[in-house]
């Protein structure tokens, strides 16, 4: 299967009449093997939208694809494969500095523990 | 294994109210919220409320969450858990929680369930595809987190959420293509409809969504209208070009702790699904669990507060606390029933009348 690695442009607020976005550390995860930034401690579907990616796992039956729906740990739409670790909620799961995501196929992977720091040694 | 006297979880208005009027009474209290902060729904209205005079309303949500929080805040017999979701309350009372990374066990004399609702699915063809999202998952991603869920979207439903959620979406500069409302007339405040349509936007009313289109995520909709009977009208089909869309086609109470503690649950569509059966103090068929807010009934933030109040002084009142709790419950179920008056708390009163025992 052809992944999309790409769906679209960022789409990171800039600039908002009523709420202020605090600026945030910047780290380097990997999304698919490759290498993309996002802001400490916000959502993982948050850094992924930055960096214009939308399509977050695909289902076990039909291999739909699958995205974002509730945002708050509610529906599991979101579920990826997190360092090694399938079925995490990215919605609610916080970016860390060398995180290794990967889109989920069916019911995922176990891979263990994995970092995208340690891979780059 | 902890354990407090009364447990609250949810700690959005309802849940933090009843946490004041509990603790001001006495007793000491845990407040619990899945969210890295408290606030619930709140934190993400950047609109000025409606609602009562009493209850904030004129102030930004935002800010409402503030003045709230800060009051919880001041007490010292309230303990707040936050990034700590419930899990299950078990038969013997016990209540596990996921606190960050650690599984805790919590007990407590009286339980108070506050968790609000959710939002509804909307059959359609595609409607699993990404960029089909909740009005609340846009709201969450937009105002907590600063990022916009696509560029042009079409909005599902014409309620005062659909309105506002619209609104907000234009502030954050994102294109709304149109609102569509299945009923013939759109069911949110004209306030709020006003300042959509004066930036252009289009409320169709009579429309429905038909599918979305796209493979890997939405890249379009059609919508047609519907006839007097709510059916789909052949050749009225029209393809909008946009890449989200967001329902915004009603609210359900979250009430899998409700069912998991066994209380009495019957479904009754005014408050939007599934709910507990209650007395009126808000206590549910199981003894020592107590319900407010939108998880007892979709309303809205006012009556989610006093709901609120109502049920931590009932707790604390059953707990033997008792500084006026009586007197004071009393003026909250006037001030409710001020509320619930009129034409505006029909639905929420055949609701209620089905609900009571
Ligand atoms: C777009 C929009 C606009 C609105 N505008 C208005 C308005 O102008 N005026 C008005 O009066 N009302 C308005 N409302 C409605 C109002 O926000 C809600 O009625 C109100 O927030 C309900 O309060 P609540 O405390 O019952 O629930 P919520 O605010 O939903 O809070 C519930 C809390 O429970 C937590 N929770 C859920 N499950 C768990 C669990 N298992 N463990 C731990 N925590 C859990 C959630 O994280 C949340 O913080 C609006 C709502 C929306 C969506
Ligand atoms: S989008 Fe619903 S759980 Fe993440």
């Amino acid at each position: 299967m052809d992944f999309v690695l790409f769906d679209g442009k960022s789409l990171r607020i800039i600039e908002h009449p009523i709420i202020q976005f605090p600026i945030k550390r910047e780290v380097t995860f990997t999304f698919e093997g490759k290498k993309l930034k996002g802001y400490e401690g916000e959502p993982i579907v948050a850094a992924l939208y930055a960096n214009g990616i939308k399509v977050l796992r695909y289902s076990p039956k039909d291999h739909r694809p699958r995205g974002l729906f509730c945002a708050v740990g509610n529906c599991s739409s979101c579920l990826m494969e997190v360092n090694g670790e399938p079925n995490v909620r990215v919605c609610v799961e916080e970016l860390k500095e060398c995180m290794v995501i990967k889109r989920q196929v069916g019911k995922g992977t176990f891979r263990g523990g994995e970092s995208s720091c340690k891979v780059q040694k | 294994m902890q354990s407090t006297e009364i447990a609250i979880i949810g700690g959005g208005p309802a849940g933090m109210c009843a946490a004041q009027a509990a603790a001001e009474q006495g007793a000491r209290v845990t407040l619990i919220d899945r969210g890295k902060q408290l606030g619930g729904q709140l934190v993400k209205q950047t609109h000025r409320f409606f609602g009562s005079e009493y209850e904030y309303a004129g102030i930004r949500g935002i800010h409402i969450a503030n003045i709230l929080e800060d009051a919880v805040r001041k007490l010292d017999n309230i303990e707040i858990k936050i990034d700590s979701t419930v899990l299950a309350i078990y038969g013997d009372g016990v209540i596990t929680i996921e606190e960050g990374e650690n599984y805790k066990k919590l007990t407590s004399k009286k339980t108070i369930i506050s968790t609000g609702a959710s939002e509804k699915m909307l059959v359609f063809t595609n409607n699993d595809l990404p960029g089909v999202y909740g009005a609340g998952a846009v709201q969450t991603l937009m105002n907590e987190h600063g990022v916009i869920p696509g560029e042009n979207v079409l909005m599902i439903g014409a309620g005062n959420i659909g309105l506002i959620v619209s609104y907000q979406l234009i502030q954050a500069g994102v294109k709304v293509a149109a609102v569509i409302e299945a009923a013939p007339q759109f069911g949110g405040y004209h306030v709020h409809a006003a300042k959509i349509k004066r930036i252009g936007v289009p409320i169709l009313t009579s429309h429905t969504i038909k599918e979305a289109i796209g493979k890997e995520f939405v890249e379009g909709a059609v919508i047609c209208r519907l006839d007097a009977n709510w059916k789909q009208i052949a050749g009225t089909e029209k393809k909008l070009d946009v890449d989200v869309i967001c329902l915004a086609v009603g609210l359900s109470p979250l009430v899998e702790l409700l069912w998991h503690a066994g209380c009495q649950m019957k479904y009754v569509p005014q408050p939007g699904g599934y709910v507990a059966l209650r007395d009126r103090d808000l206590q549910t068929t199981v003894p020592g669990i107590y319900i407010a807010g939108d998880a007892s009934g979709v309303e809205e933030a006012s009556s989610a507060m006093i709901e609120g109040k109502i049920a931590g002084l009932s707790a604390a009142e059953a707990l033997g606390y008792n500084k006026n709790a009586s007197h004071m419950k009393a003026k909250y179920m006037e001030e409710i029933n001020i509320l619930r008056a009129g034409n505006v708390g029909k639905k929420v009163r055949e609701g209620l009348k089905m609900l009571a025992v």
